[in-house]
């Protein structure tokens, strides 16, 4: 993983010093070895602090909307998942892509800090990664599926944008199945189900940090922040709110959610949010035919064409199809 | 249970005044037909329709009116707008008094007061205007210096005319922004016509109008040799409770809706300059 | 000292819970938080943290003042606050009952937060002293030692047992109505604890921070630090930090159309969202950095301007934990506080 890093922060500097571009969005070390930040780095200098290990979970597409729009080209690292995004915002025109230069780095998985408390681990100083294992503080080795974020264990993607991209050719695949949860889901009874979500959702704060840092929730002024719309997002005044909200935002971001991962990752509350996009994936795959939103940047999606072939309303309900 | 400040008191609107287009005055009384509370210059209530919004609203009127309380309110969002539709009869909530109103008994007693307001900045200032002509002789000559955009849009134009234009010691000066028929007074911004004026500096002088009418008048007056502990304004911010606790008022270490919203220039100086 | 085994704490929870309500950390599904005891809680008094912090008691995230029944022109106003009985609050870490002195400066000032005052006088709060401090706290630095976290009476987990030592009327009251409590001598098993807690604190990376430069007379020259922009770069300004703080105490106002008229209840906000400021004219705080920047001045330097040096932080780390992007008060501290936190 070292090597990986420190290609990585070779080629942030060479694109710092041969001018090719002025900014370099990446991720900043923090206090500790896990903490890191997304960051833009104006100089070779401040790419002292640069880092690039198993807690860069962040996507960094989203911070483009704004980072485009300024004077300069911006390079940007992209992770496979987060190329997606990025080209789901470059094709609703959220992004100057006249003024970003996207890179893509090799992904081992990166970590959930949480299984690593869950492992008995209490402090994590530093982690030494490996691509099977991982050895925590020197001296625990730890698998290092074990400790990777949900999505990441699921993860087969492959890098769709980038003008070049950093590898070493050392990415394992996955075998496990995206859709495993969303089957035990709908293989539950109406009851079942029900009585999961509002387990679930209950515990759901308001905090927006999963609308947040969603790429695909990027309107101007969100529906939740309109007092007309009667949703407010400033208070779950009923129980039964903070449930609307989330499936509010699931339809709203239907069809054009890439399945990053970043909700489920920031949620204090650790509620699974990605099971309800991912449900929508595969309902709209079953519906319109397998479909990943972000693969390229010129598609129409299914939700967003009409074509005779179309599935009729009476397939949705119920699953006839 | 207690009383909760945050718990309003029904009022009643008993008269509606076409001032401006945009700009109506409402008189308010309880149920009971009396004053809802009693209130000093400068201060603010929360005025709401349920279900349309609340907010902080000056007192126009002045304390020494023992009838009614008067709002100017000026028409530019969900609750204005609602308010400029209803009539006489309409109920609505209110609480307070909220703010730190006018030193009228203190910093301004005895002394020469020079009134500077543009558009609706004149509504706070009515209230320490009448208040000053209720109580005469405890204050020393009183100079108006009040512009707006054109003529329609000066606010209580018929009781600077015919009271205020009266009243011993009082001198007016109106001005527009630009020449319009039928006025044959001054036009000119209130920042230029305050130099023209050239008003003496031992006034203590009172601005309120939209932002940018106080950046350039405050400018004005530290020209004319006025120093920022004589001048005083009113500032305006989103308020919400009105008490100093929801946060949203807060700027600098001070909270507008209670330390303020009444600040002179040079404490203003010491905060952030967020307002 | 009044104690109970740990492996019998259910009894203790059971027989508190017969008198009255009784609230304590519950596992629930990946998150920790203060449950109403129902006598299936998973509780968890090991675990060092709740996700959200123990200020929903006494100011709710969402609250209920009046209801308006409107009808033409006229207005009915029908109260709309709970009634409150005496209940429990059981586990509370030092921090936590920190924060309730920085909320009761606000809240209990001129004019009295009636809502807030029938909450928190009602409470009773039993504390519990932290064994197992974690790298994010920073609590030492506010003048709060975990080792002694106060409240109406202190727990302490030692020796397989867990001690009790009231230290108001109306912790005693409870403790010594409880009929599950024996005579242990424990004196000094809790003091080798507390002496164990503090030496653990001490060591902990962020206990040293230097706070000096936040002064209520250094507002400008802070205000004005061009280190907020790089501060406040990756913030998402999602107000997860907010509603996690123990301290943070921004709310809105808001009216709710019912079949039956319509509620006006106040709810947690956030300094950080972007309409926060939003005025039907205009918003003077249009930028994320502006609004980052009003939080942690508010924190660090607004707050304890008015509140005799107070800061509005307890050193919980909840901030530090959960932002989705890593940034936290610490941060701020160590980049405006300056050199010597390096």
């Amino acid at each position: 993983m070292q090597r990986l890093e420190n290609a990585v922060l070779s080629k942030a500097k060479e694109l710092l010093e041969s001018g090719k571009v002025s900014r370099v969005l990446g991720w900043t070390k923090g206090e500790f070895c896990y903490d890191v930040s997304p960051c833009v780095f104006n100089t070779v200098d401040e790419l002292k602090n640069f880092v690039y290990n198993g807690f860069c979970g962040a996507n960094l597409s989203k911070y483009l909307i704004n980072e485009s729009k300024k004077e300069g080209k911006i390079a940007v690292f992209l992770k496979p998942c987060d190329t997606y995004s990025y080209n789901q915002l470059v094709k609703e025109h959220r992004i100057k892509v006249e003024n970003v230069y996207a890179v893509g780095v090799e992904c081992q998985g990166k970590f959930d800090i949480e299984k690593f408390y869950a492992k008995g681990v209490g402090f994590v100083a530093s982690v030494e990664e490996g691509l099977t294992e991982v050895k925590v503080n020197g001296e625990t080795v730890l698998n290092r599926n074990d400790v990777k974020l949900e999505r990441c264990l699921v993860c087969n993607k492959k890098h769709v944008a980038g003008e070049e991209i950093v590898e070493l050719n050392e990415k394992l695949p996955s075998d496990s199945d995206r859709f495993e949860m969303v089957k035990k889901l709908e293989a539950m009874t109406a009851d079942e189900r029900f009585a999961f979500w509002k387990k679930e959702l209950s515990k759901c704060i308001r905090c927006n940090a999963c609308r947040n840092v969603c790429p695909a929730c990027n309107c101007t002024k969100c529906v939740f922040d309109n007092p007309n719309s009667e949703v407010s997002a400033k208070a779950n005044a009923t129980s039964f709110e903070e449930q609307m909200f989330h499936i509010i935002r699931a339809f709203h971001v239907a069809g054009r959610c890439t399945d990053c991962g970043e909700c489920s990752r920031v949620c204090p509350q650790n509620i699974p949010l990605h099971l309800l996009n991912r449900k929508f994936i595969s309902d709209i795959d079953k519906l319109y035919g397998e479909y990943q939103a972000g693969e390229d940047t010129t598609s129409k999606g299914p939700l967003t064409s009409f074509t005779k072939e179309d599935a009729e309303p009476s397939d949705a309900v119920g699953g006839n199809k | 249970m207690t009383n909760e400040e945050l718990i309003p008191k029904i009022g009643v609107i008993t008269n509606v005044r076409k001032d401006t287009p945009d700009v109506k005055t409402f008189r308010v009384v309880g149920l009971d037909g009396k004053k809802l509370f009693e209130h000093m210059p400068g201060q603010c209530a929360m005025v709401s329709i349920p279900g349309v919004g609340e907010a902080m609203f000056s007192i126009t009127s002045s304390p020494t009116n023992t009838e009614f309380m008067e709002f100017s309110i000026k028409k530019c969002g969900c609750l204005t707008s609602w308010l400029h539709q209803t009539e006489e009869g309409q109920q609505v909530t209110v609480r307070g008094p909220y703010g730190n109103g006018f030193p009228v008994e203190s910093a301004f007693k005895g002394k020469n007061m020079l009134f500077i307001a543009g558009g609706i900045g004149l509504a706070p200032l009515r209230s320490v205007i009448n208040y000053i002509r209720d109580n005469r002789e405890n204050y020393g000559t009183v100079d108006i210096v009040y512009g707006s955009r054109s003529m329609d849009d000066l606010v209580d134009f018929r009781e600077i005319e015919e009271e205020w234009k009266n009243e011993k010691d009082f001198n007016v000066y109106l001005t527009i922004d630009r020449e319009q028929e039928g006025w044959n007074g001054h036009v000119g911004f209130v920042p230029n016509y305050v130099k023209e004026v050239n008003i003496p500096t031992d006034r203590t002088a009172v601005l309120c109008g939209p932002p940018i009418m106080i950046k350039f008048t405050l400018a004005a007056l530290l020209e004319l040799g006025f120093d920022k502990k004589q001048v005083y304004t009113t500032l305006e911010f989103r308020m919400k409770c009105g008490i100093g606790k929801c946060g949203r008022c807060n700027v600098g270490d001070k909270y507008i809706c209670k330390d303020g919203p009444v600040f002179r220039m040079d404490e203003l100086q010491e905060l952030p300059s967020e307002y | 000292m009044k104690a109970i085994l740990k492996d019998k704490l259910n009894l203790l929870y059971e027989e508190i819970s017969k008198k009255c309500e009784l609230y304590l950390p519950t596992k629930e599904k990946g998150a920790l938080n203060f449950k109403k005891f129902d006598g299936e809680n998973e509780v968890d008094i090991e675990s060092l943290q709740t996700v959200k912090s123990a200020k929903d008691f006494f100011f709710p995230q969402t609250e209920d003042m009046v209801n308006f029944k409107t009808e033409g022109k006229n207005i009915e106003i029908i109260d709309a606050r709970e009634k409150i009985e005496t209940y429990v609050i059981f586990g509370v870490r030092a921090c936590d009952y920190k924060s309730f002195e920085i909320l009761d400066r606000v809240f209990l000032v001129e004019p009295v937060d009636t809502m807030y005052k029938n909450r928190r006088e009602n409470a009773v709060i039993f504390t519990l002293a932290c064994n197992n401090p974690h790298a994010s706290c920073f609590c030492k630095n506010f003048g709060i030692d975990a080792s002694s976290p106060k409240g109406d009476v202190e727990c302490y987990d030692v020796d397989g047992y867990l001690f009790f030592n009231p230290l108001t009327e109306k912790g005693a009251q409870i403790v010594n109505g409880l009929t599950c409590l024996e005579e242990v001598k424990g004196e000094d098993k809790v003091d080798a604890l507390k002496k164990d807690i503090t030496k653990k604190i001490e060591k902990l990376p962020f206990s040293n921070l230097d706070l000096s430069k936040f002064k209520g007379e250094n507002l400008m020259e802070l205000f004005n630090r061009p280190e907020w922009e790089e501060l406040s770069e990756a913030c998402l300004g999602c107000g997860t930090c907010t509603f996690v703080c123990p301290t943070c105490q921004c709310f809105d106002i808001r009216d709710f159309k019912t079949n039956s008229g319509i509620k006006r209840f106040r709810c947690w906000d956030s300094c950080m969202y972007s309409d926060f400021t939003q005025m039907a004219a205009e918003n003077p705080r249009k930028t994320q950095m502006q609004r980052y920047r009003q939080r942690f001045m508010h924190k660090l330097c607004y707050y304890p301007s008015n509140n005799d040096g107070i800061y509005s932080c307890v050193g919980c780390g909840r901030c530090v934990k959960k932002c989705p992007q890593s940034l936290n008060i610490v941060k701020v501290i160590k980049k405006i506080g300056g050199e010597k936190n390096d």
